[in-house]
């Protein structure tokens, strides 16, 4: 056997290595009688046959996994879906090519949709399709054994739920969606999962090493392969029952001070599967997500439903929302210039929102009325003049006595500003702000003029550059002197080997991407402020 | 039916829209009553009948959009209200995201 890497779309993460298990198509070995009614017959018997083996899947199963299987259940109970299937029958087709037939027509109109999450439901229509497939077979399905890495084109939840995955495994696909149910439920069950593989499903080998955080598969991996993998995953399981131990603690250092731990927040799927007691709430919110959709610009209840349940789920913890951070490398269409020829130098983040003061507005009063619900507090992007703080100060409670003289439910969240602008970080006595938000990735490629997106000058986009560690550390005095709270979030926050330089600078707050908790937690009680750096 | 059809319509304003979850909570509301209840995406149509899961996943509605709902029968209004205080509660979805599934 000859070994064979090969790299696809990470959908679950993890490591795992096992025997290779190809999953067969379902499908094959039925005799048509030739009777209509007997065709009929087998399907009717076969569907309720699936159903049933849905339902009890539900009381087996919670959660998700339950919510999921009830919609396969619903489907499968509308006649709308059979009756094509049935009226073929009837015209002379067997049981389970008119099956076959009926259900290619409906997983067609999913996956001709531009919405991913309508595409990825196509497979628990393939799922259904197999179910009753199979009981039209006789339910001849071989078991997959405990540990398996499965192989397959797509795979759909069923099969998933009914493997044993206590004795580990993973799922390679050929094709398939990082978006799909299985996906999901790998995520949530620590199943390592690998998509869009795009091989020969004879080529898959015998054995194989499963990497599910960059995509790498290896099979019939030589031993040396093996053994560094093997020595990779044993560092890894170290590594995450120490994050495991350190996630449910407040983050404090060696020498006792306390640090504040917020989350950034780019997408709301990703409270799902948080715990808010890990964190001290969200400080940051990358409200972007809400302009891309097919509809055009978001209206005010969309966004007041979205910020509405962030608030919600901090459970009192600060949620700070930052406004509309387009422009720069975040293109919207329709909203953001095209063709500047120094976009991150340009009309970005609330300038264009001060150009746009009827789009400003609608987030303005969604965050308002969001804030009614929780801990908002209303963050700037790329704030250069005092006067644009004010400005943006003066819409806000234009919005405020709007919506106060409607008689609408709504907050007076606190105020305050992005510091990435190095005109801000410089001068930052000169802004009235309730509180400060170091943006780290902004301000280190601004103060060094190198920018973020361009690989060559990578090295001097360093935010451990004193230059960059003086301003933080003005920005953090001057929040101490004045009573305004500092804060940074960046990258720099979740990078272990910065942590230690900017709680050095005087700061005591941060906020990372939700991976990088447990890191940046573990990161933080290593650092010990009383040694000379 | 003598009587003229129930009408009312409710902005969609859960995260991810009628997607799976919150189109099988419609449906099952909808067949609780024995009134005749289609949603639609416009006023004049095309209507759809809300009992059917197959039918409403078809309509792909997303956040943001205005959903129509009409009922005909004896339990119209009953029907037609409880369908839009469901949209309005956002289906009861109290997660940050109605399906579990990402989309990003």
């Amino acid at each position: 056997m000859v070994e064979l890497a090969l790299t696809g779309r990470p959908a679950s993460p993890g490591l795992a290595a096992g025997r290779v298990h190809r999953l067969a198509a379902a499908g094959g070995g039925r005799v048509p009688s030739g009777d209509p009614v007997v065709e009929a017959d087998d399907l009717r018997s076969a569907i309720r046959h699936a159903l049933v083996a849905v339902e009890t899947m539900m009381s087996e199963v919670g959660g998700e996994a339950s919510d999921m299987l009830g919609f396969q259940a619903a489907l499968l109970s509308d006649d709308e879906l059979t009756r094509p299937a049935f009226a073929a029958i009837t015209s002379g087709a067997a049981a389970d090519e008119a099956w076959q037939a009926a259900l290619a027509v409906e997983i067609a109109g999913y996956l001709a949709s531009e919405d991913e999450y309508f595409r990825a439901r196509a497979a628990d229509l393939e799922d259904l399709r197999d179910r009753v497939l199979d009981a039209l077979n006789g339910g001849n399905v071989q078991p997959t054994p405990p540990g398996s890495v499965l192989v397959a084109r797509d795979m759909p939840p069923s099969r998933f739920l009914a493997v044993d995955w206590s004795a580990g495994g993973a799922i390679l696909l050929v094709g398939g969606s990082a978006s799909s149910h299985v996906a999901m439920l790998a995520r949530s069950r620590g199943v390592p999962m690998v998509v869009g593989l795009g091989f020969d499903l004879d080529a898959a080998g015998s054995e194989a090493l499963v990497d599910g955080d960059t995509g790498r598969v290896v099979f019939d991996p030589v031993p040396a392969s093996t053994s560094a993998f093997d020595s990779r995953r044993a560092a890894a399981e170290q590594e995450r029952a120490t994050l495991a131990a350190t996630l449910d603690r407040p983050a404090v250092t060696r020498d006792g001070t306390s640090i504040a731990v917020h989350l950034n927040i780019a997408d709301p799927a990703e409270l799902k599967s948080l715990d808010p007691a890990h964190c001290d709430g969200i400080g940051l919110v990358r409200t972007e997500f809400l302009f891309h959709g097919r509809s055009g610009l978001p209206g005010e209840e969309a966004q007041f439903g979205v910020y509405r349940v962030m608030a919600e789920w901090a459970g009192g913890r600060p949620v700070t929302i930052r406004t509309l951070d387009a422009g720069g490398d975040k293109p919207i269409p329709g909203l953001t210039l095209d063709g500047e020829t120094n976009s991150f130098l340009g009309l970005r983040g609330l300038r264009l929102s001060l150009r746009h003061p009827d789009v400003f507005r609608v987030q303005i009063r969604a965050l308002l009325r969001a804030s009614a619900y929780g801990a908002v507090k209303i963050m700037l992007p790329m704030v250069t003049t005092p006067a644009e703080l004010e400005q943006a100060r003066g819409l806000i409670q234009q919005e405020h006595l709007a919506l106060k003289a409607v008689g609408q439910m709504h907050g007076r969240p606190p105020l305050g500003i992005m510091v990435e602008v190095p005109a801000a970080a410089v001068a930052i006595d000169l802004f009235d702000a309730d509180f400060f938000s170091i943006g780290s990735n902004d301000l280190t490629q601004y103060v060094t003029a190198a920018g973020r997106d361009s690989e060559s000058v990578a090295d001097l986009a360093d935010p451990l550059h004193p230059a960059v560690l003086r301003l933080i550390a003005g920005v953090a005095r001057f929040g101490r002197e004045a009573g305004r709270e500092v804060s940074l979030c960046g990258d720099a926050a979740g990078d272990p080997a910065v942590i230690g330089h900017l709680l050095r600078t005087g700061l005591r707050s941060v906020s990372v991407a939700p991976a990088a908790l447990g890191r940046t937690k573990a990161a933080i009680a290593a650092v010990d402020l009383r040694a000379p750096a | 039916m003598s009587n003229e059809p129930v009408m009312a319509a409710a902005l969609l304003t859960n995260a991810v829209g009628l997607h799976a979850r919150p189109s099988v909570k419609l449906t099952q509301l909808a067949k609780s009553f024995s009134s005749n209840i289609d949603i639609a995406l416009d006023a004049a149509g095309p209507w759809i009948d809300a009992k059917s899961p197959v039918k409403v996943m078809r309509v792909k509605a997303a956040s943001g959009v205005t959903l129509h709902v009409r009922a005909d029968g004896p339990d119209a209004a009953a029907a037609v209200s409880a369908v839009v205080a469901l949209i309005e509660r956002r289906f009861d979805e109290h997660e940050a995201d109605a399906t579990g599934a990402p989309h990003g």
